[in-house]
């Protein structure tokens, strides 16, 4: 990018004077992916009866809270132009590790939870310091600990799926009724989590130099921003957020699951991509992470009624990530 | 603006296009289902011909019984998370009852709970849950017995010579594999601490890491004359190292599954025999179940057995076998 105005992650939305909250929050770079989202659920809405409920809604956001979770910390890794293929697998490594720690009674199933959590920043400190202090790329850094994590995860569980859990470990897959809806607590966690994340990168400092990084790194540097530390900070708190991922994943399923979250990384990218946050770095928005999370769900859950195999949610995704990658690149060259 | 707006009009038409072929293919079939009894059929994974088989035999069975079959599996074995979004997504559908083969026996126990809270039918096929109680009944293959069988024609083979054994197992602690090599080492009448196996490696039913399996064995002990594998993916990777070695001729490979590849493998003689099972049956019966269900309300219960039957053209005396013309006419994939 030409430009040298580092400071704004989103041309239209930072342009004048302060727009509305709503308004830069629904930026450019999220109105094609809303789009979608209104478009899809309006088909489903006509082919099948049961898909416009409250009851279905709230299942569909349960069912991408723990994916839409890893994807946040994605969406932030991938504004500085990192990516992450190890966020599945530290996820599941965590929640085997706070389950564990759970079941084995010398520890209070709280703390059981903090470890796991700790457990997962750990991982993604680890991820931030081989990114800035020697200079690997993301790609390869978390390819790697992608294997080591999955390793520990088999090797710490003897491959074995750990049940009979401490209902503190579960409380956030319990659900509570809003006008005869039941909504989890997990869901509520992922809400209030995207909320968070969507004010952090937009209104605070910090999230500036997050934009700023990813735009022009160096251009960055030169302005003054620490890049390095921005970078650390970046890896570790993605590697909190796949921790409370890996709390929820055992919320949702009631056990610890060492096969968990083999497919979770590219399924974080594919959110982050659909909801219209570009590879290179410097654009986009969790709120477009949310609206690509939902797309996935919303056609998994739609097809299903319809009766339609899953497979060709599979084929359909599949179409749909080439397409914002396109409209990414396209909208790029025109920015130029 | 003007920019933007065209991208979100691109997406918008690009979707339709894309939503097109699914929204004609289904119209038909999805036209007054309301009707109709729901049934869910939820396998491991899409491309495994065992699944593939059952999904044929349910879709025809459904067919058969005037009823609307959904379809959904995970994205690899093991993957428990897509399966209990299909459970969730079909119970939201309102299916009258669900065929499950687990992927996690364990881990999947507490969404089928939820489902049958709601008054679904939940009969797991092939694999029974963690514990077998989690679901409503059970349709599938005795694996023990499965591995029994090849256990004792081997034991018939191998009258008056000392075997050398190799497993070729499945992965560490998933029941399937644990019963049918448990059931081969009792068929064989020996422990599993016997020293005549003289190596056990893990394939995850799998044909090029069967293969690997076998030379890492033939590297520790070359004098193996006898081979148990999982399925016959495993049983062909084993084939090929063998063969690599020259051995092919004097080595014996037993194996269970009765997929059509496998049993053309028996008539071939690369496998000496293999005990088949019938997918095709569980589902039948799953979806018969389901519809009895829904029409006269009782629920099937406990263990249905659906039958194995060992498959060879060498019959030994003692052990009831067929030969491969009957497990050619029986066999799935």
């Amino acid at each position: 990018m030409s430009t040298t105005t580092v400071i704004a992650p989103d041309e239209e939305a930072y342009a004048g004077t302060s727009p509305p909250l709503w308004r830069r929050l629904l930026s450019g770079s999220t109105l094609g992916p809303l789009a979608a989202l209104i478009l899809a659920s309006a088909f489903f809405s006509f082919r099948t009866d049961q898909f416009l409920t409250a009851g279905n809604f709230s299942l569909i956001i349960q069912q991408v809270m723990v994916v839409g979770t890893l994807a946040i910390g994605q969406t932030v890794i991938i504004l500085t132009a990192g990516i992450d293929l190890s966020n599945g697998a530290i996820m599941a490594f965590g929640s085997i590790v706070m389950t564990k720690l759970a079941i084995g009674g010398t520890i209070p199933p709280l703390l059981a939870i903090g470890i796991g959590i700790l457990v997962c920043a750990a991982f993604g400190l680890a991820n931030g310091l081989l990114v800035t202090q020697i200079s690997l790329p993301p790609f390869i850094v978390t390819l790697g600990m992608l294997n080591i994590a999955f390793a520990l995860t088999h090797i710490y569980s003897r491959e074995q799926t750990v049940s009979g859990l401490p209902r503190v470990l579960t409380a956030l897959g319990d659900t509570f009724t809003v006008g005869g809806t039941d909504v989890t607590y997990g869901s509520i966690v992922t809400l209030v989590l995207f909320a968070v994340f969507a004010y952090v990168l937009s209104q605070t400092a910090w999230g500036r130099h997050v934009y700023a990084t990813g735009n022009n790194r160096e251009a960055a540097r030169l302005t003054g921003i620490a890049v390095r530390r921005v970078l650390l900070s970046v890896y570790t708190v993605a590697g909190v957020v796949y921790g409370i991922a890996g709390l929820l994943l055992v919320a949702r399923t009631n056990v610890g699951d060492p096969q968990a979250g083999q497919t979770d990384n590219l399924d974080s990218i594919t959110a982050v991509v659909l909801g219209g946050t570009s590879l290179f770095g410097g654009r986009g928005s969790v709120i477009g992470t949310l609206i690509g999370a939902l797309i996935v769900g919303i056609f998994r859950n739609g097809l299903q009624l319809m009766g339609v195999a899953s497979i060709y949610q599979t084929l359909i995704t599949g179409v749909l990530v080439i397409l914002a990658v396109a409209v990414d690149q396209i909208s790029r060259r025109r920015a130029r | 603006m003007s920019w933007h707006s065209k991208t979100a009009f691109l997406v918008v038409a690009l979707v339709g296009t894309a939503l097109g072929p699914a929204a004609c293919g289904k119209s038909s079939s999805s036209g007054g289902s309301t009707s109709k009894v729901k049934v869910g059929l939820i396998t491991k994974t899409e491309t495994n011909p065992f699944f593939v088989k059952m999904k044929d035999g349910a879709q025809k069975e459904a067919d058969a019984e005037g009823a609307q079959l959904l379809t959904a599996a995970g994205k690899f074995d093991g993957d428990n998370a897509s399966q209990v979004t299909a459970i969730e997504n079909m119970v939201a559908a309102g299916v009258k009852g669900i065929l499950i083969t687990p992927s996690d026996t364990k881990a999947i126990v507490p969404t089928i709970q939820k489902a049958r809270a709601k008054g679904v039918l939940v009969i797991a096929l092939d694999t029974p849950t963690d514990p077998q109680d989690g679901t409503d009944a059970l349709f599938a293959t005795d694996n023990l017995k499965a591995g029994t069988l090849i256990g004792q024609y081997a034991k018939a083979l191998f009258t008056g010579r000392t075997a050398k054994i190799a497993t070729l197992d499945l992965a560490p602690g998933i029941t399937v594999g644990v019963l049918r090599h448990n059931g081969f080492v009792q068929g064989f009448g020996i422990s599993n601490t016997d020293p005549s196996i003289v190596c056990s490696q893990d394939t995850q039913g799998d044909q090029a890491k069967g293969q690997t399996a076998m030379e890492n064995c033939l590297t520790k002990a070359p004098d193996i004359n006898l081979v148990y594998t999982i399925n016959e993916p495993a049983a062909f990777g084993a084939y090929t190292a063998l063969k690599a070695k020259g051995r092919e001729k004097d080595v014996t490979i037993v194996s269970v599954d009765g997929g059509c590849t496998g049993v053309r493998g028996v008539q071939s003689g690369q496998i000496a025999a293999t005990s088949q099972q019938y997918p095709l049956k569980m589902a039948k019966q799953g979806v018969q179940a389901v519809v009895n269900y829904a029409k006269a309300g009782n629920k099937a219960t406990g263990y249905t057995d659906t039958g194995v039957t060992l498959i060879t053209d060498k019959a030994v005396t003692g052990v009831e076998s067929k030969d491969t013309a009957y497990g050619l006419a029986n066999c799935w994939g």
